[in-house]
């Protein structure tokens, strides 16, 4: 009972946002029906979140007929190891920019350099890649994915070594560094690294760097190292002299100097470290693409904002976060085809996830209980920190 | 003139400066400028009084998007609904009035949540931002691709100052620059100054100030520090507004999702570089933007000379990479400004921590 009592304390918060958060999207949803039909449909949320919930997992609760709906839950396995590898492959990259910016919470830094780095790591992944392309398999993907690696681990040594020295504040910072990712790789792509042939704009093809798929259509290697890294990132930051040196600094920076650490080391250390989280997922999108264009949009960067926070920047929440995020976007285009609702609805929903999330006191308030805090304590460093000037 | 400009590498320096020179007397550099740094301006504004009040804004660019958005809305649905309206004064249709007007509400409304978030609940700062950036992104994107809108409600016209302002001496030029584009780039010199003044020569400005210093201060001295807040932060929502109409009612006649680009962001580099003054952030604002305009310049019209020769060759050689140079300037300039490599840039003090009356729970 009092596990129970203590799971309930820790999920609370979050899935009563997600719960507000869909229920808001509901209301979007049903007026969305007059913009399509000619009346208003009242069921449209009912088909629109089931057939998310098909797309992603392959499971299904209702039929819907003419106007009558009837509760039939049933289950097509072909269907459902589909949705499910989907929704997994989603959800991996998810996992690593949810860690670059929760272990960047631990220490009392908000990493929002996750677009940037994920850019950059990608970049270097499909430089190296295309340049091993004609390698052994094994040694051309693991060359290109250290690559991506040491790329975003690079981006974000940037604004660790910036705020160690220069107390730049890194949110301001890596906002910065996003956009200058883009422009410059836009440019490099577009004018160095083009190659002759295609339609569009790219880079050269990375071969036998491509991501392997272990499993399914889409179940590549990156899944299984996402879950390696979640398990050592656990280890790390609970388990290791580091991991406690990184956690205090996060909780109280001046109390950390006393005691013999050094804020600036740990600084530049973990910015690194979430950047090579971030470069890590660039490195796995890229190779799964099996090219870098030079349009490359994407929003897993500003994702893991909400992974992060949604998890409560602990390992295993980060897990969880990623894969509800990674199943809302598996199930997502069988949503719009379904129900004609449009894909840019599941942003709106992560966002309104967010929302409650940062609006957790008055939701504990609401529920009168005594959950504990969603929002990991060492922000307040990070908040705390944005109007000081160290130098 | 010519001589100094065969000197080896320090020629080119002088080629460039004298086309500089000669591009501001004789081209619309200056204008363009202007026009390309308004929404950019328009955003610092709303930064500074965000910021001087003590709250972080990393959601500027949010709120210029759905202001964008629902400007753009209301300007369409008014103008479907009175299509031959009467131009007003100044030649302003109702629609376009109606569209600004829901601009700078939407903008308010944004921010109030902003400040909700950030004074009433005490959430951490950063993340209401980053909050409304993603939920005006996905609305705005959710909303447009519902409703595609199809009309349009054209754009603000310049207003025509009398001929004979235009035709003196030195002013002239000058006066001109501020009319060539549309009403909303013409305010927004007015905004700067008027901000500047009442910032740091006004009770409401020394009030904002000590609310950013030092709270509890303020609060000792009578200064009721959430109201002041939620003040600042609100208003900062009426700039943010009309940085979005400019960008759907005066350069653009359309929306299209994203549009802002990252112009909330540059908006908050520019109160950096401008050390959160309303005069310093529309320096920064026209330095980052006098590349764009330059680039756009030099690509209509290459400068003479060896320099025109090379920057010709990097156009043809590398045409990507010369524009996007140009584009990743204003964040360059920052990070150089933020590491303190030319100066400081120091923030109010209490800014991004919530208050909480002494006493109180």
């Amino acid at each position: 009972m009092t596990s129970l009592r203590r799971i309930w304390a820790l999920a609370a918060i979050p899935v009563v946002s997600i719960l507000l958060a869909l229920l808001v999207g509901s209301l979007l949803i049903s007026a969305s029906s007059l913009a399509t039909s000619p009346s208003l449909n009242p069921l449209l949320p009912l088909i629109a979140y089931e057939s998310l919930l098909q797309g992603a997992t392959g499971l299904s609760f209702i039929d819907v007929t003419g106007g009558a709906i009837t509760f039939n839950p049933s289950i097509k396995p072909d269907q459902a190891a589909r949705a499910l590898t989907s929704t997994v492959a989603a959800a991996s990259p998810l996992v690593l920019t949810g860690l670059a910016v929760g272990v960047g919470f631990k220490a009392g830094l908000f990493n929002i350099g996750g677009t940037g780095q994920v850019l950059v790591g990608g970049f270097a992944a499909a430089l190296v890649g295309g340049t091993v392309a004609g390698q052994p398999a094994p040694v051309a993907v693991t060359m290109a994915i250290l690559a991506g690696a040491l790329g975003g681990a690079a981006y974000g040594f940037i604004p660790g070594f910036l705020k160690a020295f220069t107390g730049a504040h890194e949110v301001v910072s890596t906002i910065m560094l996003n956009s200058l990712a883009a422009f410059v790789i836009v440019g490099l792509v577009n004018d160095i690294f083009k190659i002759t042939g295609p339609s569009f704009a790219r880079s050269a093809d990375v071969g036998n760097a491509a991501m392997p798929i272990l499993f399914g259509r889409n179940g590549n290697l990156g899944i299984l190292i996402s879950l390696i890294l979640v398990v050592l990132v656990y280890v790390l930051i609970y388990r290791t002299p580091l991991g406690f040196e990184i956690r205090t600094v996060g909780a109280n920076p001046s109390a950390a100097r006393y005691a013999g650490m050094s804020p600036r080391r740990l600084v530049v250390l973990t910015m690194s470290l979430c950047g090579m989280f971030a470069g890590l997922a660039g490195a796995f999108e890229i190779l799964s693409l099996g090219y870098y264009p030079a349009v490359f949009g994407t929003s897993i960067g500003f994702s893991g904002i909400t992974v992060a926070l949604l998890g409560r920047a602990h390992p295993v929440g980060i897990l969880l976060a990623a894969i509800l995020l990674g199943a809302m976007q598996a199930g997502a285009p069988s949503m719009q085809i379904t129900a004609k609702v449009p894909i840019e609805i599941i942003d709106v929903i992560q966002g309104l996830i967010l929302l409650f999330l940062a609006a957790e006191s008055v939701i504990r308030h609401a529920l009168r209980s005594r959950t504990e805090r969603v929002t990991p304590g060492e922000i307040g460093t990070v908040s705390r920190s944005y109007g000081d000037s160290t130098t | 003139m010519d001589v100094l400009f065969d000197i080896p590498i320090l020629g080119f320096i002088f080629q460039f400066l004298a086309y500089l020179v000669d591009a501001i007397f004789t081209t619309n550099l200056p204008a363009q400028t202007l026009q390309l740094a308004t929404p950019i301006v328009l955003g610092a504004l709303c930064g500074v009084l965000n910021e001087r009040s003590g709250i972080v804004n990393i959601g500027i660019e949010g709120m210029m998007l759905t202001a964008a958005f629902v400007g753009f809305m209301a300007a369409v649905v008014v103008s479907d609904a009175m299509p031959a309206a009467e131009a007003g004064i100044f030649g302003f249709t109702p629609a376009l009035v109606v569209g600004v007007l829901a601009a700078i509400g939407a903008g308010m409304l944004v921010s109030l949540l902003h400040a909700w978030l950030s004074i009433s609940v005490r959430a951490d700062q950063i993340i209401s931002g980053t909050v409304i950036n993603i939920i005006a992104l996905g609305l705005t994107g959710y909303l447009n691709r519902l409703i595609q809108p199809s009309g349009s409600a054209g754009t603000l016209d310049p207003i025509r100052p009398p001929a004979a302002l235009l035709d003196l001496p030195v002013l002239g030029p000058v006066i001109q620059m501020f009319f060539t584009s549309g009403p909303i780039t013409t305010s927004v010199i007015i905004f700067v100054i008027v901000l500047q003044i009442l910032l740091f020569r006004s009770r409401w400005g020394l009030r904002t100030r000590a609310v950013g210093e030092h709270p509890r201060a303020a609060d000792t001295v009578g200064i009721n520090v959430i109201r002041v807040r939620y003040r600042n932060v609100i208003l900062g929502g009426v700039f943010a507004g009309l940085a979005g109409a400019w960008l759907t009612l005066e350069f653009n006649a359309s929306f299209q999702n994203g549009m802002t680009a990252n112009r909330g962001f540059i908006a908050l580099a520019a109160v950096i570089f401008g050390r959160w003054t309303p005069v310093g952030a529309f320096g920064g604002a026209l330095l980052f933007m006098v590349w764009e305009a330059l680039g756009i310049a030099i690509r209509s019209d290459p400068p003479p000379g060896d320099l025109g020769v090379f920057l010709s060759g990097i156009q043809a050689t590398y045409p990507s990479l010369y524009n996007n140079f140009f584009g990743a300037l204003p964040y360059l300039l920052t990070l150089i400004v933020l590491a303190g490599v030319v100066g400081r840039s120091i923030p109010p003090a209490s800014v991004g921590r919530p208050y909480v009356k002494e006493g109180a729970t």
